[in-house]
């Protein structure tokens, strides 16, 4: 089990605007009154696409069975991350001590029957509650199988689902980073361009979306080592140390990562998104400007207009349709400002915005995106979400899967914008698909069909 | 007379199993303004949510105890009582459940100390019903964990016949239903029909088609169940003529009901196929006291004629089944009605019941045992729920989705399963899968003298095994 002085040193990042003010991102939640994950979740949710992994989450059945095989993420090719498992403990496992043997046993099961390059051990509550040492287990197993067991010691209590991104960061930092070189680029690779070697940490692959981003990556040169962890391999990761720049993708909860690469190996990193055209042009350019490469930057720059000249004719005619229409927009931090630049893109107008996980430099941000007068939400209860929606007569609520029902139940058109979502949105392409899914739902004859009474109560009532 | 074969292996590969929170939730979630509190970390509740949400498509009212670090070591009573206080002072509720999991009960929680602490401390919410259940997922799974708690949930509401004054019969139409974890929205509601065929008033106990039915209400917002079984309703079941208790896993509660009331309840393990409803008719007539109505005589003659047009198919189908015990054994006795083969079960813990059910062997396991013993007993047709896609797919043959949960299809939470019709269409849907998939026909042969076209065999080249 993790010591509560450890904990506070992974609520401690440095690399995080929350550390000035308080460490809310890790505020203490209340009991009948909480809502999100844990740090399990979290942990969970940061590594499991590294898809050729055996994922092993020891404890009893609740924190697997409910949760495996649920994510959006896509991979390329391997496909064990999809495979659930788990130590499924027992009480007799818990009472008499065994659940450590069994672990043991079960990372040898996991070998011997799908062979992965590595396993990774997730801790959960209650054999961290009864002090089995993963670490110890995982150590000797790696040295009996001869294959890497990496602990995650990620027990649900120690904190919110951003502290377990945190640990499984760390993980991968302090145990698999750095143990191998990257292979020798391809033949076929060069064309007479300097190929430089990046990262990218916090892109999750949802749906698939990167692979709208990744030809353009592979046209201009960037050699995409590994994403952390989108359609990631274990060999992929292992070499992240030898990237020239990383990005982190949209999300501060695995900063850590990019603040202990840049202490570690020197490796600077930027922050972006891949949403919106406007964002992904500026991702581009953010790489070539990293990299100090100006043949690099001169073809960024042309990739980068032939892109957008491309794109933008391809949206004209859903501008017309979607132009002016009003958003609230309910996202955790860095999306916030990502997406109002995308709908912007569009014509959209953002009316509100959440802010809750939002640092103040985010904040200033979306004010310079959107003017001084912008509503910012801090209160995501469905009560207040749907008050906004109408004070403010948004056409479409965007938000996270989590709000989908409130806002359905309530009749107002939704876009689900989180990790369980089937769409891609990312990059140039993209942008096509979310036009298409705002057109679907803001355009849908159903409104008008669940929002009219029924005939007969027409008449009663005239 | 099955033979249980316990779990042998130390890692469970794509998990069968939900545990018992979820269970205790399911059984909360059916009655009116309710809502289940899972003590434990936060994570506890944000999975079953999502594990919820994913099968209803529905919102889902869940909370959390949100144990922590320090609550986790130095205990959580405090987390408990504030949890029940908060949850009473903003929802007023009319049940609230608070169900351990693996994380409160190795710690070594006594959830119901910490309900009479609250009740202490908080005489002006004496009216709003709390239950504590102990539902710790490191034993028992969906099933028995919804059992207990709607034991609990009786136990805590329903009066004594002799301190609140009922007697069986009070109430001459009213039959308390006690449904299982296994009854659909849509299968409640059929049942409801069925009842009332026989001028009988059931009260479902609980009643998950009236909350979770996918109904849009006028209301645009509720951190509480809408619908669902009234706490009111739970005073009148020591009046109602009959009980009668659908699944194997609720005869502890059936019994503590009777018990409590007095009322005769009667037991029927599922309501899947001929003879089990043949037994739900018959029931009610006895009960009721009137002759079977046409329509269901109806409905019978249209199932056995749908029996005679689907055994072509299901005959010595080869069929795997993964599912809770007592949805395995309503899909048993369904499919051997028919004539097909049950080559594999695996479900997910032991209950008494099991040994009761009609097959060789009952493996307590996961998905992946499913997989490999359907391969070895060549199986040719799934019953599973949607983790169980990929593995129908690995094994080459078709799936016929059931139990929990069920997230890749759209309202496959409100299938109707049950009573003739339910039955019927249940045959013409696994004789459909099987028409498709499980023939196999007799590979094409062209004689080296035959006089076809020569262009046939290019541009129709045999298919190469």
């Amino acid at each position: 089990m993790k010591s509560t002085k450890d904990i506070a040193v992974l609520l401690d990042e440095p690399a995080c605007e929350h550390n000035k003010k308080e460490k809310s991102g890790c505020a203490k939640p209340k009991p009948g009154a909480s809502a999100g994950g844990c740090a399990f979740d979290g942990a969970q949710i940061a590594l499991l696409p590294i898809a050729d992994v055996a994922h092993i989450v020891h404890g009893p059945i609740a924190c697997a069975g409910s949760s495996w095989d649920n994510r959006g993420t896509r991979s390329s090719g391997a496909e064990l991350y999809r495979i659930g498992m788990t130590t499924d403990l027992t009480e007799q496992d818990i009472i008499m001590g065994r659940s450590e043997k069994r672990l043991f046993h079960a990372i040898k099961q996991a070998i011997d029957s799908y062979a992965p390059p590595a396993v990774f051990v997730y801790n959960t509550c209650v054999p961290a509650l009864i002090g089995d040492d993963i670490n110890a287990v995982c150590k000797s197993a790696q040295e009996r199988w001869g294959v890497p067991v990496v602990p995650i010691d990620s027990a649900g209590f120690y904190g919110t689902k951003n502290l377990g991104n945190r640990i499984a960061g760390d993980a991968m930092v302090d145990l698999v980073i750095g143990t191998r070189d990257p292979d020798p680029l391809p033949e076929a690779s060069q064309s007479g361009i300097t190929v430089h070697d990046v990262n990218l940490v916090g892109e999750y692959n949802i749906a698939g979306e990167f692979w709208h981003v990744l030809p353009l990556l592979d046209e201009l040169g960037l050699r995409v080592l590994c994403t952390l962890s989108g359609d990631a391999r274990f060999r992929e990761v292992q070499t992240m140390h030898k990237a020239e720049v990383n990005m982190m993708v949209c999300s501060k909860a695995m900063v850590n990562v990019a603040r202990k690469l840049q202490k570690q190996y020197g490796t600077p990193w930027f922050e972006g998104s891949f949403y919106g055209i406007t964002d992904t042009s500026m991702a581009l350019r953010d790489f070539a400007k990293a990299l100090n490469d100006d043949d690099l930057t001169a073809r960024t720059e042309a990739l980068i207009e032939r892109e957008e000249t491309r794109i933008r004719a391809e949206l004209e005619p859903w501008k017309a349709r979607l132009k002016g229409k009003r958003v609230l927009l309910f996202t955790g931090g860095v999306k916030s400002w990502s997406v109002i630049s995308a709908l912007q893109d569009l014509g959209m107008v953002v009316v509100a915005t959440g802010t809750k996980k939002s640092t103040e430099e985010d904040k200033a941000r979306i004010r310079e995106l959107m003017g001084e007068d912008t509503v910012m939400i801090d209160d995501g209860s469905p009560r207040a979400l749907l008050k906004i929606v109408h004070d403010y007569q948004a056409d479409i609520l965007i938000a996270g899967g989590r709000n989908m029902y409130t806002a359905l139940k309530a009749k107002v058109p939704f876009l689900d914008i989180n990790q369980e979502r089937e769409f891609g949105y990312e990059g140039y392409q993209g942008m096509l698909e979310l036009v298409r899914q705002l057109a679907l739902t803001i355009e849908s004859p159903v409104w008008q069909a669940v929002r009219a009474p029924a005939p007969w109560k027409i008449k009663e009532a005239a | 007379m099955a033979d249980i074969l316990k779990r042998s292996k130390a890692l469970s590969v794509n998990p069968l199993k939900a545990s018992q929170p979820i269970g205790g939730s399911l059984a909360t979630l059916g009655f009116d303004r309710a809502i289940p509190m899972l003590h434990g970390s936060q994570g506890c509740t944000a999975f079953a949510k999502v594990f919820f949400v994913r099968h209803f498509r529905e919102p889902i009212p869940l909370q959390s105890t949100a144990m922590d670090q320090g609550s986790s070591v130095m205990g959580a009573d405090e987390n408990v009582r504030e949890g029940i206080r908060t949850i009473a002072e903003k929802s007023r509720p009319a049940l609230i459940t608070i169900l351990t999991t693996g994380l409160a009960e190795t710690q070594g929680a006594d959830v119901h100390r910490n309900v009479r602490e609250f009740r202490e401390a908080h005489p002006e919410f004496a009216n709003i019903a709390v239950v504590g259940v102990n539902t710790p997922d490191f034993t028992g799974s969906v099933e028995t964990g919804y059992a207990a708690t709607l034991t609990e949930i009786i136990r805590a509401v329903v009066p004594a016949a002799k301190d609140a004054g009922t007697y069986p019969g009070k109430r001459k139409r009213q039959v308390n239903v006690l449904a299982n974890y296994t009854l659909t929205p849509g299968d409640l509601e059929a049942l409801r029909d069925i009842f009332e065929q026989f001028m009988l008033r059931p009260v479902f106990v609980p009643d998950i088609s009236d909350s979770l039915d996918g109904c849009l209400t006028a209301e645009d917002f509720s951190p509480v169940t809408i619908g669902g079984t009234p706490l009111s309703e739970m005073a009148t079941l020591g009046d109602a003529l009959a009980t009668v208790v659908i699944g194997a896993s609720l005869t502890a509660a059936g019994q503590l009901l009777e018990e409590k009331t007095g009322v005769k309840s009667y037991h029927l393990d599922h309501l899947y196929g001929l003879k089990a409803n043949d037994a739900l008719i018959a029931l009610l007539a006895e009960i009721s006291g009137q002759t079977v109505p046409e329509r269901i005589e109806r409905q019978r003659a249209q199932l056995q004629d749908a029996m005679l047009d689907t055994h072509f198919m299901l005959g010595q189908l080869r069929i795997a089944i993964a599912a809770d015990a007592d949805l395995l054994a309503g899909f048993v006795d369904l499919v051997q009605e028919m004539g097909a083969e049950v080559v594999t079960a695996v479900t997910s813990c032991n209950v008494p019941l099991l040994s009761r059910i009609p097959l060789a062997s009952i493996k307590i396991g996961d998905l992946e045992d499913l997989e490999l013993a359907g391969k070895a007993n060549k199986a040719q047709l799934v019953i599973g729920n949607s983790h169980a896609v990929d593995t129908a797919s690995r094994l080459g043959v078709p799936i016929l989705r059931a139990g929990f949960p069920l997230y890749d299809i759209i309202g496959g939470y409100q299938k109707t399963w049950i009573g003739y019709r339910g039955t019927r269409q249940t045959l013409f849907d696994l004789a459909n899968l099987a028409i498709n998939f499980s023939h196999e026909g007799i590979p094409v042969y062209r004689s080296v003298y035959a006089q076809k076209p020569a262009s046939e065999l290019t541009d129709h080249p045999l298919p190469c095994h």
